[in-house]
């Protein structure tokens, strides 16, 4: 067993979960910061507001998110600049999706969800691997917690499946308040059994009238 | 006269240690349409007329956000304004990249004054024809600086720049020592009134002037057509009020000056 000097990515562990409703979106991730079977800290956010309707949640190693939250924040300051209004969110998908393949070859250890409103003022939410291939979607989880939480989705949403040919819009019939609480629920139940997950959840919610943010506690085990 | 012997190209001297074509260049920004600068310990405010080409044609934009804590005002080549601000932009977001920080003043309108500079002394080069106004704040405080196209840039209480630009400077070298205690809106006040100067008895309107403010907690932005009008209306009714109280029916141009100076300590 050669000793691999080289590694230089680590998994700091968490979940991020975002659900598209006909018109908000809610992204949520715990803040549980972790190395191996330890805790860096219960505090730290895995969510980045990159425009006015547009909010990305990311999991796997913290590093190289940062890297990329101040990469995006830097190239939406251009676009502003030169187009005189704020990215929309499947241009920012775009962006992201562009951004990621530029370092396919030395990636960006991050799992992605992008979550926002489109152009439109419908709810939209574009998930990502590690390399830029990217969907958009009704609603996704990625991270330690994510194979608990989808199934989980899959059934409560109320949303036509996304695995369905051909494509149906799988956006969640379900109200602003019941996304939460299913959110909530989701959270609770991936902390009981991964270990990654807990300490608290925090919920941004997008919608017409602008961006709010919640926090709920969530076991510290 | 020997002038048309030594400028050709901006690396010739003229015998008397003059480049004369950065002088022209200078010419350049002195042909531009006004622009000015006002900075008190807090804010910084720009204003610009803006003439357009015909009836028909829109506004030239003269004012440019930089980022968040820095705005700059052009006179003399708007093409040339647009790519230096374009350069301004990239320095400060790469600064704010790498030090998670905002560049500070007077380091941005150093790397403006090298990059003006080097156009200066390269035969296959021209200088920039723009003359910028940079208004900022950082942790030392409100700047405002002047950058020339000849690569020199100074720092200055309240400045002004393009044609007819010295009726503005004579209205604030008169009232500059006070500009540190000014509020926010005296400044505003102020900068129109100076506005007001250089169009020498043209109808002053927020349609032909812009103005932009920057604070401490107020971020680089320009003001609105409504406010500016707001002020504008303001002014007049001062003035108004000042000529129908001097009893004199002075016609001379010196009136508008007075009226102006009339109308100060009401503003205060």
């Amino acid at each position: 067993m050669a000793l691999r000097r080289d590694w230089v990515y680590e998994n700091n562990g968490g979940t991020c979960v975002a659900i598209a409703g006909t018109d908000y979106c809610v992204i949520a991730a715990d803040t549980r910061l972790s190395v191996g079977y330890s805790i860096y800290t219960r505090d730290y956010s895995k969510i980045c507001k990159l425009a006015d309707k547009c909010v990305m949640a990311s999991s796997g190693f913290q590093g190289d998110l940062k890297a990329l939250q101040k990469n995006l924040a830097a190239r939406h300051l251009i676009y502003q600049h030169q187009h005189n209004k704020q990215m929309s969110c499947p241009a920012m998908a775009q962006l992201l999706s562009n951004t990621l393949y530029y370092k396919r070859f030395f990636p960006y250890y991050t799992f992605n969800i992008l979550g926002g409103l489109d152009s439109d003022g419908k709810g939209c939410v574009y998930t990502y691997d590690a390399v830029g291939s990217y969907e958009r979607v009704g609603y996704s989880a990625q991270g330690t917690g994510a194979g608990l939480i989808i199934p989980v989705l899959d059934n409560q949403l109320k949303s036509p499946s996304p695995l369905l040919l051909p494509a149906k819009d799988a956006v969640t019939p379900l109200s602003e308040t019941e996304a939460i609480d299913v959110v909530k629920d989701v959270f609770a139940s991936a902390t009981e059994r991964d270990i990654y997950t807990g300490d608290k959840v925090e919920i941004v919610v997008i919608n017409a009238s602008g961006i709010r943010q919640e926090l709920m506690e969530l076991r510290k085990d | 006269m020997f002038r048309n012997q030594y400028d050709t190209d901006v690396t010739t001297w003229s015998p008397a240690g003059r480049l004369f074509q950065v002088e022209y260049a200078m010419e350049a920004v002195k042909q531009g349409a006004a622009a000015v600068g006002l900075r008190s310990t807090s804010h910084v405010v720009l204003a610009t007329v803006n003439k357009a080409a015909s009836d028909l044609s829109s506004h030239q934009r003269k004012v440019f956000k930089i980022d968040d804590h820095i705005g700059v005002a052009i006179a003399g080549l708007t093409a040339d304004g647009r790519v230096l601000s374009r350069y301004l932009r990239n320095e400060c977001i790469n600064h704010s990249f790498v030090y998670e920080s905002p560049l500070p003043v007077s380091r941005l309108v150093v790397r403006l004054a090298d990059k003006a500079q080097v156009c200066t002394q390269r035969s296959w080069k021209r200088p920039f024809g723009v003359g910028l106004l940079v208004a900022g704040l950082d942790e030392t405080g409100a700047h405002l600086y002047y950058n020339c196209p000849s690569g020199n840039y100074f720092e200055y209480q309240a400045f002004a720049i393009g044609s007819r630009s010295q009726a503005a400077k004579t209205f604030m070298e008169r009232r500059f020592e006070a500009f540190n205690g000014y509020s926010r809106d005296e400044l505003i006040k102020d900068a129109l009134f100076a506005i007001k100067e250089t169009l020498q008895g043209e109808k002053l309107t927020s349609s032909i002037c812009t103005v932009a403010v920057v604070g401490i907690d107020e971020p680089f932005h320009m003001l609105d057509q409504k406010i500016i009008q707001e002020v504008i209306d303001s002014i007049e009714i001062k003035e108004d009020d000042a000529a129908a109280a001097t009893a004199a029916a002075d016609q001379a141009p010196m009136q508008e000056e007075d009226k102006s100076s009339e109308a100060a300590p009401m503003d205060i």
